[in-house]
């Protein structure tokens, strides 16, 4: 193919580099600095897409972010592709691949367009009216069929194998919108010494400047003003890069496209960076988008809003069609109408809506001999692919025919409703938006951050005026931000030019001779809601702008009605004969464009999706061939298979070593936090169950932590290693928030006690070693330190060495075993534990995992919070009661208790069970009946929270809550399992050594 | 007998140009009313009563402030067990906490003219000069993990990660320098 339509000079593109490029697998050529929409034009090509609901043909509506129809993928491979980008937005590059969608077997060709023809079937609502019964029919019929019709695009099959990058940046002044407003920000902010960071969702700067011929005036000051940012080494320009989401507090989201423009991206290039701005103050200069207008059969290839013409002439040097017909509400139109003629497009016809038209672009019009028709409309467009022919009248205010119909051939509509401004970004911010009968749009009014809005996007249009505008809200802005900066109250804003009307126009619908039927007008092109959807919904009683928009999905694609939403309003407002102002608008929200999963992930993949957290003993555990499992976003070791292991005898194995000889385990993941301080004990004493004031130094206690509601919180060994030090434990889960808890009582609740708190978690790697033959063990490898059960009983602790590093050791165990627990500075962890490891070769040390600790605590009984509690059971039901001090004036939860639905006898008590097949181990989370056979609505009594097989034991095992489960011991009661009911015999929780005779070896 | 004292064994990081694992060091974390922190400051040689969010600093140590109350106090590995003993005796009888974290956490130094940037990706500070001067700390964040940032230089920072969070700090600074060296 041969680009027809390119004119022999002008444009932005470079015509020294041809590129070649596919659009459904056949090969076009276009020029540097195309973007595909503007490339296909250049071709001829104007059919682009099928339309989302009714399949019909489509072409390219605008230049720029608000296309509404000219979607399509792009792919340069299986992983690397792209639904649904505007073509409008697509920069060119040699080799490109794109395809159309929504389309089955060809774009010219497409089955689904009967949908078209059956379109009375789909009004709209249609899913909630037509797919009402049978019920069934949702699952079988009508949901597989809407899934497979839905959706335009079809996602990549592969993982996206790019990469992604997040950048926080702080500025002064951060203006959005690279167009002659926000060119002028930036320029005036900078000249006052603000940091400015400046971003545009184009390639190139310049906004509609870069629609202007270029070489005038105006193109001299953009060439000027871009050179003169880009020297300042304040200032950051950010081309390719969309500002799409406003947060609070002047967060501004912008993604940068780095590499989807190059032909070939490096391996490993980052395709995409994410900016997270906070700004000291905002300039918005987000321009403002021209109107469709709404007639039967409106959404033709080959239609074209006016201003998006003038933009592929002079930007791109190509001509979208050769006999045009231009309709305009705006005076916008007849300057396109003008370039157009004289770059050597036939104009057929002018048809105004507008009784009459003498600004300077309609004068310029006549003169130059353009046939113009006021009071026009237009009646209906002919042509299947392309547009062939357009139907024009007269009307009056009656919507009388005046004079006859006439009919005019024409392979290119032009329409020009007027602009709307772009107030997306101000809207997000929650910044007050205000109808304005001169711009006949919302404008922004009220900014709810440190953000103004200049030019186009609150109704200053001529391009002096936006220059102005854009330089005065520069330099107050900076101004601004220099006296927030300095603490002084803000300055306001000097005299900024007024709005105007000049591209005020035309919203709703266009006037059609009384009685017409007319076919389909559309006023949401992306999401096919035409006039007719509108008319339904206001006859079926909705008169809200926020129902009518769901109800008719009008506004609601992916172009968030950036061509859509006024019409729609102003069609409504015609309807119900209110004010647009009285309708309202509907909200604006982020993203502006469609930003990819990949910028908002970031860094954030693969290995660094989450931390991943490994004590200093991890490398010894991955080669000893250990399973880990995630504990929050630690990596614990859970078993040590051997060969030939499953997880089962993996773990009997290490049971069976820890009850026979010693097992040593890894347990530097525990939370620790040091108290100390004069009220130490004080604070413990309060925050704590537990009674602290008898515990002497160089004692240990297990303590419970319980919410202010009395709920068990975390519990842990708590050491005094000081008069005014304490070292506490917590569950490895639990660090942080216990440790934020004791924070804030102490900040907020007892500022006056003094004591402070520090966390040692990962200061302290724990070496638990466990077993009868964990004294013999350790005994030879500790200095000052004895082991006996007389200087060391069982709960005690003491400062020593081993291995010849400092060590706090404790006696103490959760395997209900004799035990130790070999606290040392965590670098040298992993020396200590393999020098123990050696050394207890000799005594049958067998490294054992979390599910061996969790089988070995089990039978003792010992609880975990978070298995045997649930955040609703209290010391006492998991029993606990023990440690919670009846004497102490009060501490944190101990109101609480006092509550009688905390002391109910049929509360869950922590019971164990034993099924009648010693083999069987019950599901976790089991539930635990009356009776056999029982079944909803019959309420369970309780629920299985742990179950093993144990080895020691040689038999199951499980630990549960039931109601009442104390006075129940000795009752068979019944496990609903998922086929049938087991019997199951309630026991003490205590399966293993219930006099505790082993711990005192 | 056995004897693993020389054996210290620091956390792994992810290799960067810019970045580099500090040696073992002495630290420890000092809380304490200002006047204690006063005396504190006297008995080392070094001032502990700095401004708000600074680090006081001679060749081998310095004091950074954390908190009104916090400071955490950094030197050579083997002045560790010095420090300590000479705030006991200076602190006895006086409100205050004395807290070893050397092996708590390790230090990474990021150097060169893109370091602010680099730290950019993950630290949503200003890291401008103008707002995070030299001799600046502060507790903060980079990406999903906690960290203590002081900057040395212009162009130099040291940070204080935990040693379990090492690996994932280290490696998104490797990912962003990655990213920064394409351009």
């Amino acid at each position: 193919m041969t680009q027809t339509l390119r004119v022999a000079q002008g444009g932005r593109v470079d015509r020294t580099r041809t590129l070649q490029f596919s659009f459904d697998g056949r090969s076009y050529k276009g020029l540097a600095g195309d973007t595909l929409a503007s490339a296909l034009l250049a071709n001829g090509v104007h059919l682009l897409a099928r339309s989302f609901k009714y399949h019909r043909p489509r072409g390219i509506l605008a230049a720029g972010a608000e296309e509404p129809s000219a979607l399509v993928s792009v792919r340069r491979d299986a992983a690397r592709y792209t639904p649904n980008l505007r073509a409008t937005q697509v920069e060119l590059y040699d080799g490109l691949e794109a395809h159309s969608q929504n389309r089955w077997p060809s774009l010219a060709f497409d089955v689904g367009a009967i949908s078209d023809l059956l379109s009375p079937l789909f009004p709209a609502g249609f899913y909630y009216k037509t797919f009402m019964w049978p019920r069934r029919g949702w699952k079988a019929l009508y949901e597989p069929y809407i899934r497979a019709a839905a959706g335009l695009g079809r996602a990549p099959t592969e993982a996206d194998p790019d990469r992604y990058a997040n950048r926080y940046a702080h500025c002064d002044v951060l203006v959005v919108g690279g167009g002659p407003a926000g060119l002028a920000a930036a320029l005036a902010a900078a000249e006052r010494g603000a940091r400015v960071m400046l971003c545009d969702e184009q390639a190139q700067l310049g906004g509609s400047l870069l629609a202007e011929p270029a070489g005038e005036p105006a193109d001299a000051w953009l060439v000027r003003s871009i050179a003169s940012l880009r020297s300042n080494a304040r200032v950051t320009l950010l081309p390719r890069t969309t500002a799409f989401g406003y947060f609070p507090h002047n967060l501004i989201a912008l993604n940068q496209r780095l590499t989807d423009h190059l032909a070939n991206p490096q391996a490993g290039q980052t395709r995409e960076r994410c900016w997270q701005v906070r700004a000291q103050q905002v300039v918005l200069a987000t321009g403002a988008i021209e109107r469709p207008l709404v007639f039967p059969g409106n959404d033709r290839p080959g239609m074209m809003l006016a201003a998006a013409a003038r933009t592929y002439l002079n930007r791109y040097g190509v001509i979208p069609g050769t006999r045009a017909v231009v309709i305009a509400a705006c005076d916008e139109a007849y300057r396109a109408a003008i370039e157009l003629h004289q770059a050597g497009v036939a104009i057929a016809m002018i048809g105004d809506v507008r009784s009459g038209a003498d600004g300077h672009w309609p004068e310029a019009a006549r003169r130059a001999g353009l046939p113009v028709l006021t009071h026009a409309t237009v009646l209906e467009t002919r042509g299947r692919l392309r547009i062939k022919a357009v139907r024009l009248a007269r009307l009056d205010a009656e919507r009388r025919l005046i004079g006859a119909i006439q009919t005019h051939a024409c392979d290119l509509l032009l329409m020009s409703g007027g602009f709307t401004p772009s107030v997306h970004l101000h809207s997000q911010s929650r910044g007050k938006l205000a109808w304005d009968e001169r711009v006949q749009s919302f404008i922004p009014s009220q900014a709810a951050e440190r953000a103004r809005s200049a030019g186009s996007c609150r109704g200053v249009f001529s391009l002096a005026a936006a220059i102005e505008d854009g330089a005065d809200a520069g330099s107050s802005a900076a101004g601004d931000a220099a006296t927030h900066a300095s603490g002084f109250p803000a300055a306001t804003d000097g005299s900024r030019p007024p709005p105007d009307g000049a591209m005020a126009g035309y919203a709703g619908a266009l006037p059609q001779p009384q009685a017409a039927a007319g076919s389909k007008a559309f006023v949401d092109w992306q999401n096919d809601v035409t006039t007719r959807d509108l008319a339904l919904a206001l006859r079926e009683g909705f008169v809200s702008i926020e129902h009518i928009k769901r109800y008719t999905t009008a506004g609601m694609a992916t172009d968030q009605g950036k061509t859509s939403n006024l019409n729609a309003l102003g069609f409504v407002s015609q309807r119900l004969d209110k004010a647009i102002a009285e309708v309202g608008l509907t909200t604006f929200r982020m993203p502006y464009t469609p930003v990819t999963f990949g910028s908002f992930a970031g860094f954030a993949r693969g290995e660094l999706f989450d931390p991943v957290r490994t004590t200093p003993i991890h490398e010894w555990a991955v080669r000893h061939g250990a399973v880990f499992e995630d504990v929050g976003l630690w990596k614990r070791a859970r078993h040590f298979p051997q060969a030939g292991e499953d997880l089962h005898t993996a773990v009997a194995r290490e049971c069976r070593a820890v009850r026979s000889a010693c097992g040593i385990f890894d347990a530097s993941t525990l939370g620790k936090i040091e108290v100390v301080g004069r009220d130490a004990v004080t604070f413990m004493n309060r925050l704590y169950a537990n009674a602290w004031t008898s515990l002497s130094v160089g004692r240990c206690r297990y303590g419970v932590l319980l919410r202010e509601d009395g709920f068990v919180l975390d519990d842990g060994v708590v050491a005094r290693t000081a008069e005014d030090r304490f070292h506490v434990t917590t569950t490895t889960g639990g660090a942080p928030r216990v440790l934020a808890l004791m924070e804030d009582y102490l900040q907020t609740e007892w500022p006056e006690l003094q004591v402070w708190l520090t966390s040692t978690t990962e200061q302290w790697a724990v070496i638990a070693l466990q077993g009868p033959h964990s004294r013999r063990v350790l005994q030879g490898l500790v200095q000052d330190l004895d082991l006996s059960s007389a200087a060391m009983p069982h709960m005690s602790v003491a400062r020593g060495a081993i291995c010849g590093v400092p060590a706090l050791l404790f006696r103490v165990s959760f395997t209900g075993e004799l035990g130790f627990e070999v606290n040392v500075p965590a670098d040298y962890a992993l020396a200590v534990w393999e020098a123990i490891y050696q050394a207890g070769a000799a005594h049958g040390v067998t490294a054992y995992g979390t599910e061996a600790m969790h089988v070995l605590r089990a039978e003792k009984g010992y609880i975990i919070v978070g298995q045997e509690t649930d955040g609703t059971a209290t010391a006492d039901d998991v029993g606990l009661g023990w440690a919670v001090s009846k004497l102490k004036p009060d501490f944190v939860g101990k109101r609480s208790l006092a509550r009688p639905a905390l002391n109910a006898p049929d509360r869950r008590q922590l019971v164990g069970l034993l099924t009648a097949d010693p083999k069987v181990v019950l599901e976790e989370g089991t539930q635990i009946m009356q009776a056999p056979g029982q079944r909803p609505p019959a309420r369970a009594i309780g629920h299985v929270t742990s179950s093993y097989y144990s080895a020691a034991l040689e038999r199951s095992i499980a630990l549960a809550m039931v109601a009442g489960g104390r006075a129940r011991i000795g009752q068979t009661l019944c496990a609903a399992g998922p086929s049938d009911d087991l019997p199951v015999q309630v026991t003490s929780p205590v399966f293993y050594d219930p006099q505790g005779k082993r711990l005192d070896d | 007998m056995t004897d693993v004292s020389a054996a210290r064994r620091p956390p792994i990081i992810a290799a960067s140009p810019m970045l580099r694992l500090q040696p073992p060091a002495a630290r420890h974390i000092l809380r304490a009313p200002p006047a204690v922190l006063d005396a504190a400051g006297q008995a080392l040689g070094l001032s502990l009563s700095m401004p708000v969010c600074r680090a006081s600093a001679d060749a081998t140590r310095a004091a950074l402030w954390l908190g009104p109350d916090e400071r955490l106090l950094l030197g050579e590995e083997s002045s560790a067990i010095e420090t300590a003993s000479r705030l006991h005796q200076v602190l006895q009888g006086q409100p205050h906490s004395l807290v070893d974290v050397g092996h708590r956490q390790v230090a990474l130094a990021i150097a060169g003219p893109q370091a602010a940037t680099v730290l950019a990706a993950g630290c949503p500070l200003d890291l401008d000069p103008g707002a995070f001067p030299v001799g600046m700390c502060t507790r903060t964040v980079f990406a999903k993990a906690e960290i203590v940032l002081w900057r040395r230089a212009d162009d130099s920072f040291h940070l204080e990660v935990w040693r379990s969070f090492a690996a994932y700090v280290s490696g998104v600074i490797a990912e962003a320098a990655r990213e920064l060296a394409e351009t």
